[in-house]
């Protein structure tokens, strides 16, 4: 985890007898933000800059290395009932959602369930879908510095691609990474990352803004699969980033964070 | 003590450059396979075995691997089965079946009907199987140790309990358990249990009362977890000895020093073992504990070892094969020394045994046969013969004399601890390390 501190504060709660840890930062309409497979990056430019509009609440989720694993949660769909039930005990739902990845996923999923817990939906490179174009990439048959290298379009043309994962010594980062990637096998393994129900079920919801963005260059969940999205889910908005890998947070942060104010400031 | 036994059945006509291209064994493309060279392969492993009962050897071992030209024992039980029918005394030890990949119940039938075909000569064992395992058969690696767990609890049961029942498990489930073959030996066949000194299972086999199979470690990291398993033993109310030991020793003889040198030399093949398999295949994620992930944690991120602590060489792009082949040549004496690869006239092979018995005192001790690169049958027989005749003998008398008795001498479990509840070593002193 790397990046300036944001006087962020980590709290807990019990749900069902297990206890999930989140984050909770800056001011404003209060925004769920669900991170992806090699677990929460810290805070970088793109949510200091979000929170200043926004209170973040970052789900972190079971079994990454903050929040104890939960045994009985073995697929994604497990998870996002389980979320579900966090926002419902919380009060917190309806509220908008933020999903990067495998994280876009869980809030795909939770919508599929119940559009109602959502105000607004955002997804950024989702997993969830098999794309008709292209393979998933494998997180598992190389080491994760590979993957890493491989979600952003330019390595060296992102300035904060370089100290993302810095910020703690190597031996932490390699136990925190294998964390994250043991819990996304326990999660995700077969089908790989995605769920074959999932576009007949976006299908059902109704009346919830979506949107969807995706780096154009996406060499992690191709943007073949953000077209099914756009196509499964009523009125979703598919905006795709040139010169953009599957990380747009760290790539087109302003872009991004432009586009996803506009989005959540219209009803 | 059990003399026994093994090769890893190596797809030899590999070319090795394949492989160092590769950094690994395990995901060299198979158009490189030849099935009418596979079949000759096949046959020359059968006939060495079946020849390895006149020779005076007690076990044949035999192990699986998958999508790997490092052993062609994808299938191991078709060959264990093959071999129960072509030997009459020899035991058939399987070490072992990954049971985290397999249906458990189809494998309970398989040794069933193996142990059955070969009137109780099996030896049953279980494995995690490798990490590339886990990959090749997309078996998720994260439920690794429960499906192991779980699928050993089944089969003990699905060997024992009249059926039909119904099994309900976490990872496994069955509506008619009720399998029409049952194991010759009642109530279960016998199990040893092989690995690579890694602490959970050591602890798991004493526990169960299993005898435990290093295969090819260090003679120190060995020490140690065998004196862990004795602890374990005590734990549960009985001495460990020599029956709830075995080692696998990599060990090579010819009629001539300067031969020996020769053959010994195919042990480098490829990079050998620690090429085999990269290791982000041998360490897929959730496959590990959290202990032993920090463990690896600090090897990989070590600036003075990094990867190679763990492998032969690291993959790159532009791979410097010939400085590779150096690096794995320069290490072959290194070998030599720490006995990892014992290798010479059967005369001058005797001492480095006695050494290894002496400081093991193992029960059961299997001679991991060379095989693979330039090989040929004749030489590799030369030497199985020159073991089984010259070396044999010899470690007879020394096992009698040291006292190092087999799981058939003595059940292991039973031996109770003394009578003022200490536990005694199992193992020699190993500072003592005289040659």
């Amino acid at each position: 985890m790397a990046v300036a501190d944001l006087a962020a504060q980590e709290k807990q709660v019990q749900i069902g007898g297990a206890t999930l840890k989140y984050l909770e930062a800056g001011n404003g309409p209060p925004l769920l933000v669900l991170h992806g497979e090699l677990g929460f990056p810290g805070w970088t430019d793109f949510y200091t800059q979000l929170s200043k509009t926004r209170r973040l609440i970052v789900l972190l989720h079971p079994g990454f290395g903050v929040s104890d694993r939960i045994d009985w949660i073995m697929n994604i769909r497990e998870l996002a009932c389980f979320y579900a039930r966090f926002l419902q005990e919380q009060k917190l739902a309806p509220i908008a959602v933020l999903g990067f990845s495998l994280g876009g996923w869980i809030a795909a999923e939770m919508a599929v369930n119940n559009s109602g817990l959502f105000t607004h939906m955002a997804l950024v490179g989702a997993a969830g879908i098999r794309p008709p174009k292209g393979e998933i990439r494998d997180l598992f048959d190389r080491p994760t510095q590979h993957y890493i290298e491989n979600s952003v379009f330019d390595p060296v043309g992102a300035p904060e691609f370089s100290k993302l994962y810095g910020g703690v010594s190597p031996e932490k980062q390699y136990e925190m990474w294998e964390d994250a990637r043991a819990e996304t096998a326990r999660l995700a393994w077969a089908p790989y990352m995605y769920n074959p129900s999932l576009p007949y079920l976006l299908q059902g919801i109704s009346g919830l803004p979506t949107l969807l963005v995706w780096g154009g260059e996406d060499k992690v969940v191709p943007a073949s699969a953000g077209e099914v999205y756009a196509n499964s889910i009523r009125g979703a908005k598919l905006e795709m980033f040139d010169k953009c890998g599957h990380l747009p947070e760290i790539e087109k942060k302003d872009e991004l964070l432009a586009r996803l104010l506009d989005f959540l400031a219209a009803k | 003590m059990h003399i026994g036994t093994f090769t890893e059945r190596p797809y030899a006509h590999l070319q090795e450059n394949e492989i160092y291209r590769n950094a690994s064994f395990f995901g060299v493309s198979n158009r490189h396979f030849d099935p009418k060279l596979g079949a000759e392969l096949y046959h020359r492993y059968l006939d060495q075995n079946v020849a390895a009962e006149a020779l005076g050897f007690d076990v044949i071992m035999l192990n699986e691997h998958h999508a790997n030209p490092f052993t062609m024992g994808a299938v191991m039980d078709v060959e264990a089965a093959i071999l129960a029918a072509r030997t009459n005394r020899i035991k058939i030890a399987l070490m072992g079946n990954p049971l985290p990949i397999a249906d458990p119940l189809r494998l309970a039938e398989e040794l069933a009907e193996i142990d059955m075909i070969s009137r109780g000569r099996l030896v049953a064992g279980w494995v995690r199987g490798a990490g590339s395992e886990q990959i090749a058969n997309n078996v998720n690696p994260a439920y690794n140790r429960e499906r192991f767990n779980e699928a050993h609890d089944f089969i003990q049961q699905a060997w024992t309990r009249p059926g039909p029942w119904r099994y309900e498990g976490k990872h496994y489930h069955y509506r008619h358990v009720n399998p029409w073959a049952r194991p010759y030996q009642q109530p279960v066949p016998e199990c040893w249990i092989p690995g690579l000194v890694s602490p959970e299972t050591v602890v798991w086999a004493a526990q169960h009362r299993y005898p435990y199979l290093a295969l090819a470690t260090f003679l120190e990291p060995t020490v140690e977890m065998w004196e862990m398993y004795a602890d374990a033993a005590a734990k549960e109310g009985y001495q460990a000895g020599p029956e709830n030991f075995g080692y696998l020793q990599k060990i090579v003889v010819a009629e001539t020093e300067e031969k020996a040198q020769e053959l010994g030399r195919n042990w480098l093949y490829g990079g050998g073992q620690p090429a085999f398999a990269r290791p982000e295949w041998m360490f897929p994620s959730g496959y590990n504990s959290k202990a032993a992930t920090a463990r690896l944690a600090k090897a990989f991120t070590n600036p003075d070892t990094g990867d190679v602590a763990l492998a032969a060489f690291t993959y790159s792009e532009n791979m410097d094969i010939a400085a590779a082949k150096r690096s794995v040549e320069a290490s072959y004496k290194g070998f030599q020394d720490s006995n990892q690869f014992i290798i010479g006239t059967p005369k001058s092979v005797l001492p480095k045994l006695r050494h290894v018995l002496e400081i093991l005192r193992p029960g059961i001790f299997i001679c991991w046969h060379i095989e693979g690169g330039s090989l040929s049958r004749e030489d590799a027989m030369t030497s199985l013969r020159l073991l089984g005749t010259e070396v044999l003998p010899e470690m007879r008398k020394w096992a009698k004399e040291l006292g190092l008795t087999s799981p058939d001498e003595v059940k292991p479990g039973p031996p109770p601890l003394p009578a003022n509840g200490k536990r005694l070593p199992v193992t020699g002193n190993l500072s003592r390390a005289a040659q």
